[in-house]
């Protein structure tokens, strides 16, 4: 427990000093991106890694929390933090009442049912052109700010999108290592055997959907108010697709590896920039070779590649670490 | 304790079970045994909540708990165990017996993530509490072997600790004794003998016979879905129809 805090520490320390090295520079709005896309894989992941439950329409409930913040603060002037939190709440409604005939199905019909609630979702952008502005975007919406404070720079939203971040991290930490985490994962690998010993598979189901869907919100209220302008086309099945494979590719049931998956999605295709037309073929290859040499994604991956390299150096000493670690 | 009336199966015109009724007592070892075939499986997961039955009640204490599904169940006392063990390969022994203290503790989702102070009582007395199971079944020396690595004996120990950390009043086995070599289940004898004697009533399905006879106190013999016969290990052993169903009648 103790370790797992210190790892967390030394995380939020990191990201807290970041900016340090990156302040000015256009990488700054690409890592506010990062924080971001790390809160969604992270609710992706709670539902997939954990619970063994896909979706393929989280970028619904991104879009959801977006446009509700959009709209309600741009169209009907509300205050941007009382919106955000209601955007939350109703989204996790809605997924809560969505979770229970949804969750029933498995496997590939519940990944076609996921599909088909993101489409509807995107849809629903584009065609209530009154409300949402369809196609053309939502544009004017207002930054955040407190006592003051505008979150209207790269820094500042870093730090906003950031300690949001931070907090699920945190929550999702605990609840891994909490009685409820281990109900999810044994529902993952044994519903039948979960359920004999008084696990309730189908309400816990239901929940972690819900608690999924919120965060998705959350961090879709921020994306919309530091980026001002929202259109449907950032939350499209290809973005539901892009969140699977940050989270296969960080590693499937670590927190830490969403926020690894995240920022590698997130800043490949800025650094492959230099290689022109070529990009997207380089993208593509790359990540299969790392899920073809990586299953177990980056999170164990990266540990075990450096283990390999200190072998190849004729280094001995090496600690065998047994298992796979849930963190 | 468990009473089943009349319970029939009937799975697309083939009858799996046909009007089942006996009664088990507390603090017996009760043995279910029959050829294959027989509906003893089929039983099992009727009585568990798996299945639900065309025709019959399941009483357990005297409450119909007949279509509960089983998490209702674990609840009520009843847990059972699977004839190919189900473990939750991914967690660690320790971890398997903490998610079977689950309906011993009663966190929230919310109160979970926001590690709340009652939490962290709650989760050092699930990790405390759930060793003395290990102890128990005798494998406190792997409680952080990854489940899914175990041999199928240590495997079948831990499913056991697993059921036990429900606490339950009745504990169902489905061929505990499958997979094991002789003295392993030598030792699962004493062990079914020792969760016995801490008062939890005890129903085994099973093949090995000499295990049964051993340590059963009663013993319900199925044949073709049918009950043929009911009654201590002496009664059955002297039992013809029992002995014609298992050996073929002498034409």
């Amino acid at each position: 427990m103790k370790k797992e805090l210190l790892k967390f520490g030394a995380f939020a320390l990191l990201i807290m000093l970041a900016p340090l090295a990156f302040k000015g520079g256009y990488l700054m709005t690409v890592l506010v991106f990062v924080g971001i896309n790390t809160m969604l894989s992270i609710a992706l992941n709670l539902l997939l890694g954990y619970a063994g439950q896909i979706s393929l329409g989280h970028a619904g409930f991104f879009g959801l929390g977006a446009y509700l913040s959009g709209v309600l603060t741009a169209t009907y002037g509300w205050n941007p933090w009382l919106s955000m939190a209601l955007a939350a709440v109703i989204v996790g409604i809605v997924a809560y009442l969505i979770g229970f005939p949804i969750l029933k199905l498995k496997g590939h019909y519940l990944a076609m049912a996921t599909l088909g609630l993101g489409i509807i979702i995107y849809i629903v952008f584009n065609e209530t052109v009154d409300l949402t502005g369809g196609p053309s975007g939502l544009s004017g919406i207002p930054n955040l700010s407190i006592n003051g404070i505008t979150f209207d720079s790269d820094l500042k939203n870093y730090y906003l999108v950031w300690i949001f971040a931070l907090l699920m991290v945190l929550f999702s930490l605990n609840l891994a290592n909490s009685r409820i985490g281990r109900a999810l994962r044994a529902v993952h690998d044994s519903e039948v055997a979960a359920r004999v010993v008084g696990v309730n598979a189908r309400l816990l189901k239901v929940q972690i959907f819900a608690v999924s869907a919120t965060f998705c919100a959350l961090a879709g209220s921020l994306y919309a108010h530091t980026m001002t302008f929202i259109s449907p086309a950032s939350f499209g099945f290809t973005f539901s697709v892009e969140l699977l494979t940050m989270v296969v590719i960080g590693g499937l049931g670590s927190i830490y590896g969403s926020f690894l998956g995240a920022a590698l999605l997130t800043l490949l295709p800025e650094f492959l920039r230099a290689a022109h037309d070529y990009d997207i073929i380089i993208y593509g290859g790359l990540l299969m070779v790392m899920v073809m040499y990586m299953p177990g994604g980056l999170v164990r991956g990266i540990p075990e590649l450096y283990r390999k390299l200190l072998k190849s150096k004729g280094k001995t000493a090496l600690k065998s670490e047994g298992g796979v670690e849930h963190a | 304790m468990l009473e089943v009336s009349g319970i029939s199966q009937v799975f697309g015109g083939v009858t799996a079970l046909d009007r089942v009724s006996f009664t088990i007592a507390k603090g017996d070892i009760t043995g279910v045994i029959g050829p294959n075939g027989a509906g003893k499986t089929t039983l099992f997961n009727i009585i568990t909540g798996i299945y639900t039955q065309t025709a019959g009640k399941v009483l357990l204490g005297g409450a119909d708990v007949s279509g509960l599904p089983p998490e209702r169940l674990a609840r009520l006392g009843l847990v059972r165990t699977f004839q190919n063990i189900e473990l939750f390969g991914g967690m660690t022994v320790h971890e398997n017996v903490m998610v079977g203290m689950h309906t011993k503790s009663s966190s929230g989702l919310l109160a979970c993530g926001l590690k709340m102070p009652w939490n962290m009582a709650e989760e050092r007395r699930i990790r405390e509490h759930s060793l003395n199971w290990l102890d128990f079944t005798g494998i406190p020396d792997l409680a952080d072997v990854t489940a899914g690595n175990l041999p199928f004996g240590k495997g079948r120990l831990l499913e056991i600790a697993r059921a036990l950390a429900v606490e339950p009043q009745i504990i169902l086995m489905d061929e505990p004794a499958a997979g094991l070599n002789s003295q392993e289940t030598l030792e699962l004898a004493k062990l079914i003998q020792r969760i016995r004697e801490t008062g939890i009533t005890v129903v085994l399905v099973e093949h090995d016979m000499e295990l049964i006879m051993d340590i059963c106190d009663r013993i319900v013999v199925l044949n073709l879905g049918r009950k043929l016969a009911e009654g201590t290990p002496r009664e059955i052993q002297d039992n013809h129809e029992v002995v014609a169903a298992y050996l073929g009648e002498d034409e």
